[in-house]
């Protein structure tokens, strides 16, 4: 059977248009580096289509997507960076100098100045931060109390945690650095500003954070308490052992937001007077006619709270990758 | 009288009675098996034994004591009577040898050196001695489920429920669990244990219970109940096993 012809093959049925992307080419223009090169790949996408040269045109199409992509992603960050350098030099150089003035921001006096005010910020958080990790456990474990017995703390600690989280921690800062003194209350009538200002700090996110605790300990499957439980272990070595433990992992995330809220808002504490940061940068500011202490005070708090997110998040990782096999 | 003694029992969740007046004896060195349909009531019982469910009305009792009701230790109770469950629920934060050790350690008192060695000997039986130091997640599920196997043995118990233990593995890892049970039995552990397994029932088991709307609708020894059944609703049951290709 030599005459036997090969049956001419149909031409593929085509799944779809060619995509040429134009819209999305023509507004990437507004970035011309890469809006050009992606308005070109669809321009030739589109005449290839029309020559039947479906592969490559398709190839084409998808390189204009990838340049409308550049153009948005490169050209945002290149108008921002763009508006701030402008705005720096805007007006003569203002900007920069209310901000950013070179006699300020190089000034040692005004940077020990800031500094020994700062280690005030610092003292207070790092003790409230350790006092809010312990009582806020306690707060989160009373309201998850079982049984009838246990309704009045439960409701107890209810209560607290809706009173400290709806009042603003500048109040609760007056309230009891004020108020304890100025009433002589038994025990804490006495104290130094620092201790109030911790004690009032601990009373505002221990609220925050016990609920975070919460969460993490209701999100430990109750099989963990089960297996736990049938071991012969009681109910408080199943959660000082299991489930606290894997609470606790769980709830590093958030916890570590609400302390960086909590480093932040010992910007609040001046208020009782004390020489720290915020009200020693304001004295240097009303004597220099600037607001440049208050970008360095901005400084000194980003130097804390960015490393210590980066070092919570190495901390997460490195716990998962033990933990965890390959997933 | 029986070394475990469940008489009567109730439980009710909501208005079904998931055990509807159960009764059944377990002796000393006896293999019990568990079989029957999804929600004929084989978990609740193995959890209602060690006090993980409570019960609404009836006994169960352990070498003559009463266990269920008010008032009982049930910690105490869960020191003689180990359970194995079809998810393994180890600890995730644990490793394998740390999950072994704990109840040992703060429930029986034991120092770490003599839990780890209780450990060590159990995870070599069951060949995991390599794995003593790996977190549980890192593991095959037979795997996890030997630890979890050698974590209730740990506390050497009197009595071990397993429950379903095989259900949640894959078909080549069943056999690596089976036979751990298996070496068991033929130990003497007193053994009650909930299953789908039933070609490993009918091999393993000196007594199978047939549960059907909340009691034990048949009992007798394996060549009764899987070759001649006396009861339609067994015979039913059985007949639905062999079509599936699963006896």
């Amino acid at each position: 059977m030599n005459d036997r012809t090969a049956p001419a093959r149909p031409a593929p049925k085509r799944v779809g248009r060619v995509l040429t992307y134009r819209k999305a080419s023509i507004v990437a223009l507004a970035f011309p580096p890469a809006g050009v090169p992606a308005l070109v790949h669809s321009v030739r996408a589109a005449r290839l289509a029309r020559t039947g040269d479906v592969e490559i045109a398709r190839m084409e199409g998808e390189k204009a997507r990838d340049w409308s992509w550049y153009a948005v992603g490169v050209g945002a960050a290149v108008y921002v960076v763009a508006f701030l350098i402008w705005l720096l030099t805007t007006n003569d150089g203002a900007v920069r100098k209310v901000f950013f003035n070179p006699d300020v921001l190089t000034s040692g006096s005004a940077w020990h100045s800031l500094l020994k005010g700062f280690w005030i910020n610092v003292k207070v958080f790092l003790i409230a931060e350790c006092v809010v990790l312990v009582w806020a456990l306690v707060i989160a474990i009373m309201r998850l109390l079982p049984g009838d017995a246990c309704r009045p703390v439960r409701f107890l600690a209810t209560v607290y945690v809706d009173v400290f989280r709806g009042v603003p921690s500048i109040l609760v800062i007056y309230i009891v650095g004020l108020g304890f003194a100025q009433a002589d209350v038994p025990v804490v009538g006495n104290l130094a500003d620092e201790s109030y200002a911790i004690i009032a700090l601990s009373l505002t996110y221990g609220a925050y954070v016990s609920e975070v605790y919460r969460a993490g300990i209701e999100s430990v499957h109750w099989s963990q308490t089960a297996a736990a439980r049938s071991l012969g272990l009681s109910y408080t070595q199943t959660l000082r052992h299991v489930v606290v433990p894997q609470a606790i992992r769980r709830s590093i995330p958030p916890l570590l937001n609400d302390f960086i809220g909590l480093q932040k808002d010992t910007a609040l504490i001046g208020v009782l007077g004390m020489l720290e940061v915020l009200n020693r940068s304001r004295f240097i500011n009303n004597s220099q006619g600037t607001l440049a202490a208050y970008s360095m005070a901005a400084l000194l708090f980003l130097a804390v709270t960015i490393p210590f997110t980066r070092l919570l998040d190495h901390l997460v990782r490195r716990q998962q990758a033990k933990t965890q096999g390959g997933r | 009288m029986a070394f475990l003694e469940i008489d009567y029992v109730y439980k009710r969740f909501g208005h079904t009675d998931v055990l509807a007046g159960l009764k059944l004896n377990v002796e000393l060195h006896q293999v019990v098996s568990l079989i029957g349909a999804s929600g004929s009531g084989k978990s609740t019982l193995l959890r209602c034994i060690n006090g993980l469910e409570t019960i609404d009305d009836g006994v169960i009792r352990l070498d003559g004591d009463r266990v269920s009701g008010r008032g009982v230790d049930l910690d105490a109770l869960r020191r003689e009577v180990g359970i194995v469950f079809q998810s393994f629920n180890l600890f995730p934060h644990m490793s394998v040898l740390a999950n072994i050790t704990l109840a040992p350690r703060k429930v029986l008192g034991l120092s770490r050196g003599e839990a780890e060695e209780r450990a060590v000997t159990l995870l070599t039986r069951v060949g995991l001695a390599d794995k003593a130091t790996e977190y549980p997640d890192r593991l095959s599920g037979g795997q996890q489920q030997r630890v979890a196997i050698v974590r209730a043995l740990a506390m050497e118990p009197r009595l071990l429920l397993l429950d379903e233990i095989t259900s949640a593995l894959d078909p080549e890892l069943v056999a690596e669990v089976l036979n751990i049970v298996r070496d068991l039995a033929a130990e003497g552990m007193t053994m009650v244990l909930a299953t789908h397994e039933m070609g490993f029932a009918k091999e393993v088991s000196s007594k199978v219970c047939f549960l059907h709307d909340g009691v034990i609708h048949e009992e007798g020894p394996p060549s009764q109940i899987f070759d001649r059944p006396r009861e339609d609703r067994t015979r039913a049951f059985v007949q639905r096993i062999i079509d599936a290709g699963r006896l």
